[in-house]
């Protein structure tokens, strides 16, 4: 079964920049849950937007769902939740037109809605708890009522791989735990590909199979169980 | 005698509705992605254009729609390519603007009162050939709006989940500024080049304040751009006003009134 990811010896800069990342060797296989993390700066959000096509890397190759990663085809493949869950407008915006939001690169941009993608939608919506609330505006929820509906988004699409970037920046240890328990749900139920990419991992540790530590490059790949007692805070990372 | 008996007040009507319709409806995307002051640039190459097509002897209406549309190309062209920020790739257009507006304008010999009637908009220079560009070039523009609706909320959303998902941000959002250089073009009969910017934006802060959802805020912004035209062009014939100033005056007390009874409303909704 082809890789979801592959990076082989990736380097990348900023242009005029120094060198954010170098030597990249990354396969992530499908069905992995798998948590990108390090210290602020030291290159796990580069690393992830050449991952998903975002850079192009200065060398080295970067494939996703076994196409170069800037070229892949079907992007609705991938369900991304971006680093800041905060609405990104002002209007009132229903959970249900937030969760449709995320339908419409599936469904296309100039195809109407069918019954396959209402559904889809209605079981994003179910998944993250939101029936009671979907007709109700995204701001007057609360943060992790919030996080619940993007997550909602992320999934209308029906993704393959799940990428979720920094999704407990700003969010309290309570809801930290209810969103690592909710990720290993959905593991375990629809095996999706997951990538996890926070500085903070301990919510997710017990469900992560990998964690890979970045700082420059990759300085540890493994099980979380393996993660040297050091490198548990990778803010405090030291090669 | 009616309000309506008149020819020209019939034909003014006509092309307020279309014009109150499409502003907000339109305006209501680059509101939600803080672009609201890029109707102002757009309008001030508009004006460029309008001296242009006085200086070359060609429609002025047709000229402002060239000209306004290449301007919200621009401006998304170079906010993009990152040749420069947001508010300075608009500064450029809109200092541009102006300045060749003027330029072309004293070269034409045209500062009179039909350029005002540009300017400030008019009830008495609005003919029917104008509202069949309007009609015309308002279907379309409410047609494509309608097409591109799912799209252009999932951007205005969350633009970076939607490049990743694959959809084409570029092309979405160069249709979106050519959207906003027709509606202004098409608009500045009525409206005046200087002010059509406030109808796409001033309804939709109203809209947004007691609408409790996306598609109702934008048929909420529809329905007060459309009062706000029709009730700005009856104070204008009776008072003997500028029509852009009392449609704008009235869709910014639209605004104001719809922000003070935004908190009631939203307290009853809740309760």
């Amino acid at each position: 079964m082809p890789l979801v990811l592959s990076l082989r010896d990736v380097s990348f800069a900023y242009p005029g920049g120094p060198r954010v990342l170098g030597g990249v060797k990354l396969d992530v296989a499908p069905g992995e849950f798998v948590t990108i993390a390090g210290p602020n700066g030291g290159g796990k959000t580069t690393l992830l937007r050449v991952a998903l096509g975002l850079e192009r890397p200065d060398s080295g190759e970067a494939r996703l769902f076994d196409a170069p990663a800037d070229r892949v085809g079907d992007r609705w493949r991938i369900g991304f939740l971006a680093q800041r869950t905060r609405l990104g407008i002002e209007a009132p915006a229903t959970v249900r037109e937030v969760v449709s939001a995320g339908r419409v690169a599936r469904r296309g941009l100039f195809r109407p809605f069918g019954a396959a993608d209402r559904r889809a939608v209605d079981g994003a919506i179910a998944r993250v708890g939101l029936e009671e609330l979907e007709s109700v505006p995204v701001q007057r929820l609360s943060g992790g009522q919030q996080q619940r509906a993007f997550i909602a988004k992320a999934l209308a699409g029906e993704p393959e791989l799940l990428v979720l970037d920094e999704p407990t920046a700003g969010v309290d240890v309570d809801a930290q735990e209810a969103l690592g328990a909710f990720l290993g749900e959905l593991h375990r139920d629809l095996r999706v590909t997951i990538l996890y990419v926070s500085h903070e991992f301990g919510a997710v540790e017990e469900f992560a199979e990998r964690v890979v530590l970045v700082r420059g490059g990759i300085v540890f790949d493994g099980r979380p169980s393996d993660l040297p007692a050091h490198w548990h805070d990778p803010s405090h990372v030291h090669p | 005698m009616s309000i309506l008996d008149a020819d020209f007040m019939r034909v003014a009507f006509a092309t307020g509705a279309l014009v109150g319709i499409l502003a907000p409806a339109v305006g209501f995307f680059l509101v939600q992605r803080r672009m609201s002051l890029i109707g102002d640039g757009i309008g001030h190459a508009a004006f460029a254009g309008v001296a242009a097509g006085y200086l070359l002897d060609v429609s002025p209406v047709g000229a402002a729609l060239v000209a306004a549309t290449l301007a919200a190309v621009g401006v998304e062209w170079l906010r993009t390519r990152h040749r420069a920020a947001g508010d300075q790739a608009l500064a450029l257009i809109f200092y541009t603007g102006i300045a060749a507006g003027v330029v072309l304008v004293s070269a034409a010999g045209a500062l009179n009162a039909n350029l005002f009637a540009f300017l400030f908009g008019s009830i008495l220079t609005v003919t029917w050939s104008d509202f069949a560009l309007v009609a015309v070039l308002g279907a379309v523009g409410l047609a494509v709006v309608a097409l591109l609706y799912r799209g252009l909320v999932a951007v205005a959303l969350d633009e970076e989940g939607a490049r990743v998902s694959g959809l084409p941000i570029g092309v979405l959002n160069v249709t979106l500024a050519a959207l906003a250089g027709v509606t202004i073009a098409i608009s500045m009969r009525i409206v005046g080049i200087l002010l059509i910017a406030a109808l796409m934006v001033l309804p939709v802060i109203a809209a947004g304040r007691i609408a409790a959802s996306i598609r109702s805020t934008i048929c909420v912004a529809m329905g007060i751009g459309l009062v706000s035209v029709i009730a700005g062009l009856t104070l204008a014939y009776y008072a003997n006003l500028a029509p852009g100033g009392a449609i704008v005056l009235l869709a910014a007390g639209l605004a104001v009134l719809a922000m003070a009874s935004g908190p009631v409303l939203g307290r009853r909704r809740a309760s």
